[in-house]
């Protein structure tokens, strides 16, 4: 039963990037019909949004301290960031150490900034031409993007610390009542919520508003709403915004589980896809279910009890699980008709 | 000749010239001179020339001729190699069995993933090969098999390599302990010394470049039969071939695995030329490479893969090599202030900044040149003979397409 209960557990933080990333695919998938593979390039900017907040935040004056001696004998050189020169030690710190959180406010505008800018500049010119032309120049963009961040910030991870109040674990044993020791990180808990917030709002979003109405009528029949007058297109390139936010926010968030490098958003890029046609493709509620569903079979895979059945079925499991509903149920667990079907 | 039409036999010569040849053209500059490291004519190269045109003819002869995009053929050539590797393991270290074995190993492959990813097309096939290949990656990379089986299949990371324990059936003492075409080294190297050049004639060169003739010609006799207009009716409108009655399945799913055997022929002869196999040459990056390579070269034509993967394979060669010395002994003519700042410009482009120039690159030929280099050419021939129309006949322009 605990055993059971850790594995979901541990399935819910990597299902929910999943289900952030497969999200914002099929958003643009259903808006706009493009299969973007810079998705998982948009992910990985996120991440490193953290990184840069961070450094800003401990960006430093130099002050030499004549009184500590380093180990060679000079003086010491003593590096106090500007946020504690201008807020106190203390205040300072906290700031310092609450910078992931912080990045959040300032991956949304950019990654907004980043969504606008790639959908008028690039794919805007992409909607009349094939999809495999689609794929090809968003892979060529993700290549551009990923070797641009290894310029600028290099090759190696870069760790990137949740706020000092998240470090520890929680132990769901004691807190059920359970004889046995369940502990999981509080950022994993806080990255669960948080994505669960994310998927909640984005769907208010299109359900509540009348703006998210209008784009569900577009995806639903596209002609129809531009002959009412709609301006679609706008609100579209607005949606391809969103889309990269998402994928930014779950990248930002994701930064102190795993220290973001350049290449992450390639390796979470397979994974979405094989996500979103799962869930099948251009359905939202399908893309969320599916990606918890594969993040939880995978950690489930990982047991060690199936391990010694099956040797390293945890790396292939998700693999083969979309080959088997894709040759079984063709259009994914909750595909619409008519969605890609040439 | 040859059952080929005038035009594909001069595209034939010129293919066969240029790899036989290629010793010549690629060291154009003399040795110790400052351009030599722009010379390529050093054997290892030379053979990921070949091998990766083998590897691109094939998979234009899916891409090009039936539209299908797959991102998971990689996994043939990885296929490719670890049969061959096997085979020397088992049999020693003659070429010729590790070649067949690795052909045959990849079309059973090919046979079994296409006939699955076939049924879907469109994006649902390119997901669906990429999901392939990333499983037998994962596979390959944790040795999944051979931790079932008991015994090492693919060696994991470490990656698959003869050892003096192996069996090698065939072996004896007298025959060479590195791979061999009946006792013929693919190592050996002849070098040829004129005046201030210097030459490399490498077997293993030159088997791989007779590989690539056939499979060249090969290809030209695929395009042009009546199997291959039929893949490409497929391309152009798959539904109407539907409706007249006729299953299409069978069609692809050959050129499917036909080219499968091509990657794998070209995993083998990679195998051939050094005797390691590793799971990273079955990664999706890999995969992606041989995109690039025929996109870039010019999908669904006959030479534009040949042209991509050599213009990839030599620019990541030659780009790699150049550092901020040579960058600065390039821009020496100008005022100081101007070299620095033109340095600090391509600085991020060449050396290890090569993937950067080479995603731009191909962002810039998928948007406005979808035909790739031999678009190119052929736009810069029309324009040519257009002018030469002006003052002379007006028929003259030909350029060879495809």
């Amino acid at each position: 039963m605990d055993a059971i209960l850790l594995q979901i557990l541990n399935g819910l933080d990597k299902g929910s990037a999943y289900a952030l990333i497969a999200l914002g695919l099929t958003l643009i998938f259903g808006t706009l019909g493009v299969v973007n593979f810079a998705h998982g390039a948009l992910f990985m900017i996120g991440a490193f949004c953290s990184v840069t907040v961070q450094r800003i935040l401990t960006l430093s004056t130099t002050t030499i301290d004549e009184t500590q001696k380093d180990f060679l004998g000079n003086p010491l050189k003593v590096q106090t960031p500007y946020v504690e020169n201008w807020f106190g030690p203390e205040i300072g710190a906290s700031i310092i150490s609450w910078s992931v959180p912080i990045a959040i406010l300032f991956a949304i505008p950019v990654m907004l900034f980043i969504g606008f800018a790639m959908e008028r500049g690039l794919i805007k010119h992409f909607y009349k031409r094939p999809h495999a032309d689609q794929i090809l120049v968003t892979f060529g963009l993700a290549i551009v993007l990923q070797e641009v961040i290894k310029y600028f910030y290099g090759a190696n991870p870069i760790p990137t610390p949740a706020p000092d109040a998240f470090r520890g674990s929680l132990d769901f044993g004691a807190m059920l009542g359970l004889d046995v020791s369940l502990a999981y990180p509080y950022w994993r808990l806080v990255y669960f919520g948080f994505s669960a917030l994310i998927i909640g709002a984005v769907f208010a979003f299109l359900q509540f508003t009348t703006f998210g109405m209008v784009v569900r009528a577009g995806m639903a029949d596209r002609e129809t709403v531009g002959l009412l007058g709609i301006d679609i297109d706008r609100r579209f390139t607005i949606m391809f915004g969103i889309a990269a936010a998402v994928a930014g926010l779950a990248g930002v968030m994701y930064a102190p589980i795993n220290s973001p490098n350049y290449h992450m958003g390639m390796d979470f890029l397979v994974l979405s896809f094989v996500v979103v046609v799962v869930g099948g493709m251009g359905s939202l509620p399908g893309a969320v279910l599916a990606g918890f569903l594969l993040g939880i079979l995978e950690s489930f895979a990982s047991m060690n009890e199936i391990k010694a059945f099956f040797p390293g079925i945890d790396q292939i499991i998700i693999y083969l699980v979309a080959i088997i509903i894709l040759l079984t149920r063709p259009r994914g667990l909750m595909g619409r008709k008519g969605v890609m079907e040439e | 000749m040859l059952g080929l039409n005038k035009r594909d036999a001069t595209l034939l010569i010129v293919v066969a010239s240029l790899a036989i040849f290629a010793p010549f053209i690629l060291n154009p500059f003399p040795e110790g001179s400052a351009m030599a490291q722009f010379n390529a004519g050093y054997p290892d190269l030379m053979q990921r020339f070949v091998i990766f045109g083998v590897f691109a003819i094939g998979f234009n002869l899916l891409f090009g001729l039936t539209g299908y995009l797959s991102f998971g053929h990689a996994a043939f050539l990885g296929i490719g190699s670890y049969s061959a590797v096997w085979m020397f393991k088992l049999l020693g270290y003659n070429i010729i069995p590790g070649m067949i074995l690795s052909v045959i190993v990849s079309a059973l492959f090919a046979l079994l993933i296409g006939y699955i990813s076939l049924r879907r097309s469109g994006i649902y096939f390119s997901i669906l090969t990429l999901a392939f290949a990333q499983m037998l990656f994962a596979i390959a990379y944790s040795d999944l098999i051979g931790r079932f089986v008991g015994t090492s299949i693919t060696n994991g990371e470490t990656g698959l390599q003869v050892y003096n324990s192996d069996p090698q059936f065939f072996h004896s003492v007298d025959k060479p302990n590195i791979p061999h075409l009946f006792g013929q080294e693919m190592q050996s190297t002849y070098t040829l010394d004129a005046g201030a050049w210097s030459f490399d004639f490498n077997f293993g060169y030159y088997f791989s470049a007779l590989v690539l003739i056939g499979m060249f010609y090969l290809a030209i006799r695929i395009f042009r039969s009546p199997f291959g207009l039929m893949l490409r009716a497929v391309k152009s409108n798959q539904q109407r071939m539907n409706y007249t009655g006729l299953n299409t399945k069978p069609y692809t799913l050959a050129a499917f695995v036909i080219s499968g055997m091509y990657a794998g022929l070209a995993g083998g002869l990679m195998a051939s030329m050094d005797p390691l196999a590793g799971a990273e040459r079955m990664q999706w990056t890999a995969s992606g490479e041989v995109v690039l390579m025929t996109i870039l070269g010019g999908a669904g034509t006959l030479i534009g893969p040949v042209l991509g993967a050599g213009f990839i394979k030599y620019f990541e060669n030659i780009f790699a090599k150049i550092n901020d010395n040579v960058l600065h002994s390039w821009f020496s003519f100008m005022p100081d202030g101007l070299e620095d700042f033109m340095v600090a410009i391509v600085h991020p482009f060449v050396g290890k900044g090569w993937h950067l120039t080479l995603g731009l690159l191909f962002m810039l030929v998928v948007i406005f040149l979808p035909g790739g280099l031999v678009e190119g050419g052929q736009r810069i021939g029309k324009m040519l003979s257009r002018k030469k129309a002006d003052d002379k006949s007006p028929d003259a322009n030909k350029t060879p397409a495809e």
